[in-house]
């Protein structure tokens, strides 16, 4: 990855180090920084690393293991569709299916013109209103495959 | 430090003023059930609508009242009457609603769903008549959809903290574990395992101990935990001091995983009001109980509401199961003796300590007392967040509450338990929410999740989803479970294609029997489960597949796009290459 700027530099730093939580740890210093630049640049790793006196691979081991860390910016809009087994019952595997079509992607990763990623994801945790998508952690319920596609047509005419 | 009793009359005050002052009080619910039926688009349109007319209302979130299937639910209580409620608003009924009875004081003509309180409204049913509402008995959830869930007073003022006063001034920390053992509590999490035994196992160490509350809840088709969370945070803070005031320790942690926002503000808010009233932190309530709870988040790991596992993700490692022996309860987070409980288990102890362990085991069955707290959705008539007393049969829950599948299909199976839990046939509606009948049985009550499928559904492709969430979840720590999973999602996806080789189900099972005797954790050790009861009850479904070549349903037909385990061995880090 190339290297960040100096303002992410310091978005990054403090984001580690303002922590207002009484427990400090390497997932929680790495859950702040991508609440911050919404990824884990390459250097943030290494102030973690710092920071919590560990090694380097050490970091990275815990920001691996957890899919939802992403080393490389992701686009402007996350869209994130579930396909658990409420989800999948009430037909996500058609949704998911247009979604892909429409963003022009054959799995998780961001649209060419790098305006939208699609993530997959568990369970969003509101089954009762299943099929379900969140689109910047914002829920919607109840989905069709048209009416997914078109709020994604409206996020990309709203920039 | 004010006293529990300067507390509870300014709490009372306040909600007397909220209730019979000269404002209509507007409650909306934005649990996730809300916030993903709309809920905030709702929230803007009240708010605009009172401006432009100019009237003065307070509106409050709320949590889910259980009848997630009417969301967004809004009701709006007058001065001194009862609450109406509304069903499925969106922003553009709301100017006719508050036209129509804040404006003109009459009941609106559309989407009204009945009167809540003593006073009846012309017209209007009573909520209390609703088949998801009448059959339901809430304990834990008794404050949700009726307080905001941020305001500390509201929880006060109806009987909040209470229980935990009672502990403190009334009983010593034994009285209180046997309180919660005489009343049968089982986890709910899923061992079901009893909670007054559990919290004994840590009352001998000394030094720090911690009480751990896990809601990391992954199961896809539960929501329980997070609905506690975000309706009425402060039951499962009260159950949390308890605990920690039963067993000696002085810290509280709860888990969540990150990205769930509503439960987890909710959380922190309601742990900082805490704080501000002096009912954590230093000698609460003046007493030499001194107690600090704070919130841990997880990355998306399932495993990771596995308790050993928990403890590694709350120290800022990867969630991997640790070996036990030693046990938590000696040797848990940090080194230290801990206690996980599920944030259910927790919540019904301040009714518990409040009401007496006699009252609690009256409600139930068996050796399963108290409620049940249930997650029921899928294809079904009114999907919901349903407390109900141990012991109503499936066919009750499904047919009363849920009422029954929609679009004039029949039923076919219900999952329950989780994607570790099991499947059952239509023909198992006869069968008590018991822990033990359910597993007898063959499937788990789990932590409260019920997926319920129409005869669309096949039981192959339910199954190819259910392995494949397993796969996807593997930790990757011990090979039986890495291994064995990917083995079976294999099989079962060319299964699920029609392109089963001979001795498929045969291996399946050898594949299963090895992890079930081998795996470190309950992820691999019942990774076999789901696939065995659907084998068991759905024998035709697969044999349709493997002698036949096709779906019965034909619901294996739909397009595939499920995402691979994403969990390497820790790789090496390569500055500046291509990492993750």
């Amino acid at each position: 990855m190339p290297p960040i700027s100096d303002q992410d530099r310091e978005r990054v730093h403090k984001a580690i180090n303002n922590q207002k939580r009484p427990t400090v740890t390497v997932l929680s210093s790495l859950l702040a920084v991508q609440d911050e630049l919404r990824y884990i640049p390459d250097e943030a790793i290494e102030q973690v690393a710092t920071l919590m006196d560990t090694t380097i691979n050490d970091v990275f081991g815990v920001a691996s293991f957890y899919p939802n860390f992403r080393f490389t910016p992701p686009g402007n809009h996350t869209v994130e569709l579930c396909w658990g087994p409420t989800c999948h019952l009430e037909g996500s595997s058609y949704i998911i299916e247009k979604v892909l079509d429409e963003l022009g992607l054959e799995g998780q990763g961001e649209t060419e013109d790098n305006e939208i990623s699609f993530k997959f994801n568990t369970c969003l945790g509101a089954c009762s209103r299943a099929p379900l998508m969140s689109i910047d952690h914002h829920m919607i319920g109840n989905l069709t495959p048209e009416s997914a596609v078109e709020r994604i047509r409206s996020l990309r005419h709203q920039d | 430090m004010p006293t529990y009793q300067e507390i509870k009359t300014t709490a009372d005050e306040r909600w007397q003023r909220l209730t019979a002052g000269e404002r209509p009080w507007i409650r909306v619910g934005t649990a996730m059930c809300g916030h993903a039926a709309g809920a905030y688009e709702v929230i803007d349109a009240l708010k605009a609508e009172l401006e432009k007319r100019d009237i003065n209302a307070v509106i409050d979130e709320v949590g889910c009242l259980g009848i997630c299937y009417a969301e967004p639910l809004v009701d709006i209580l007058k001065p001194s009457g009862s609450r109406l409620f509304f069903h499925n608003l969106t922003p553009e009924d709301v100017p006719e609603i508050i036209e129509s009875y804040l404006v003109e004081d009459t009941v609106p003509e559309t989407k009204v769903l009945g009167y809540m309180g003593d006073d009846p409204i012309d017209g209007v049913g009573d909520m209390n008549d609703i088949a998801g509402i009448n059959r339901q008995l809430r304990i834990a959830l008794r404050n949700a959809g009726n307080i905001a869930p941020n305001d500390i007073y509201q929880y006060i003022s109806q009987g909040g903290y209470a229980g935990i006063n009672k502990a403190l001034t009334e009983m010593q920390p034994d009285e209180v574990i046997k309180e919660v053992t005489d009343s049968g509590l089982r986890g709910r999490g899923g061992a079901a395992f009893p909670t007054g035994v559990k919290w004994s196992f840590m009352v001998r160490s000394t030094g720090p101990k911690y009480i751990l509350c896990n809601c990391e809840e992954g199961d896809p088709g539960a929501y329980n935990d997070k609905g506690i969370l975000e309706s009425d945070p402060h039951t499962l803070l009260e159950g949390l001091m308890i605990a920690g005031y039963a067993t000696g320790s002085s810290n509280g942690i709860v888990f969540i995983r990150h990205g769930h926002d509503g439960p987890i503000d909710r959380t922190q808010e309601a742990i900082n009001q805490a704080y501000d009233l002096g009912l954590l932190g230093e000698n609460i309530l003046g007493t030499d109980f001194s107690y600090d709870i704070e919130v841990a988040l997880t990355g998306d790991s399932y495993v990771a509401g596995e308790e050993t596992a928990l403890m590694e993700a709350i120290e800022g490692k990867r969630a991997q199961p640790r070996f036990r022996p030693p046990f938590p309860a000696a040797f848990g987070v940090w080194g230290k003796p801990s206690t996980i409980n599920n944030v259910k288990s927790l919540s019904y102890t301040p009714e518990i300590i409040s009401n007496g362990a006699e009252w609690f085991s009256s409600i139930g069955v068996n050796r399963s007392t108290g409620t049940a707290i249930l997650c029921l959705n899928g294809n079904i008539t009114y999907p919901g967040l349903y407390e109900v007393p141990m012991g109503l049969t499936l066919g009750e829950v499904v047919n009363d509450i849920g009422g029954g599948v929609p679009n004039g299909k029949e039923l076919k199976l219900l999952q329950t338990g989780g994607p570790l839990g099991g499947v059952l046939s239509s023909e198992s509606m006869d069968i008590h929410l018991d822990f033990d009948e359910m597993r007898s049985a063959g499937a788990i009550l789990g932590s409260g999740g019920i997926i319920v499928g129409d005869e669309d559904v096949c039981a192959v492709d339910l199954t190819r989803i259910l392995v494949a969430f397993c796969q996807y979840e593997s930790c990757g720590k011990c090979f039986p479970c890495r291994l064995g999973m990917e083995h079976l999602l294999e099989i079962t996806e060319r299964i699920a294609r029609c392109e089963s080789r001979p001795g498929d189900l045969d291996l399946m099972r050898s594949v299963g029997g090895t992890m079930e005797t081998t795996s470190l954790c309950g992820h691999g050790q019942l990774g076999f489960g789901p696939i065995r009861s659907a084998i068991t009850h759905f024998e035709a479904d697969f044999i349709s597949h493997i002698e036949e070549g096709k779906c019965p349903t034909g619901s294996c037909l739909g397009p595939k796009h499920v995402p691979k385990n994403t969990r390497p061995f820790a790789t090496e880090f390569v500055p500046g290459g291509q990492n993750g």
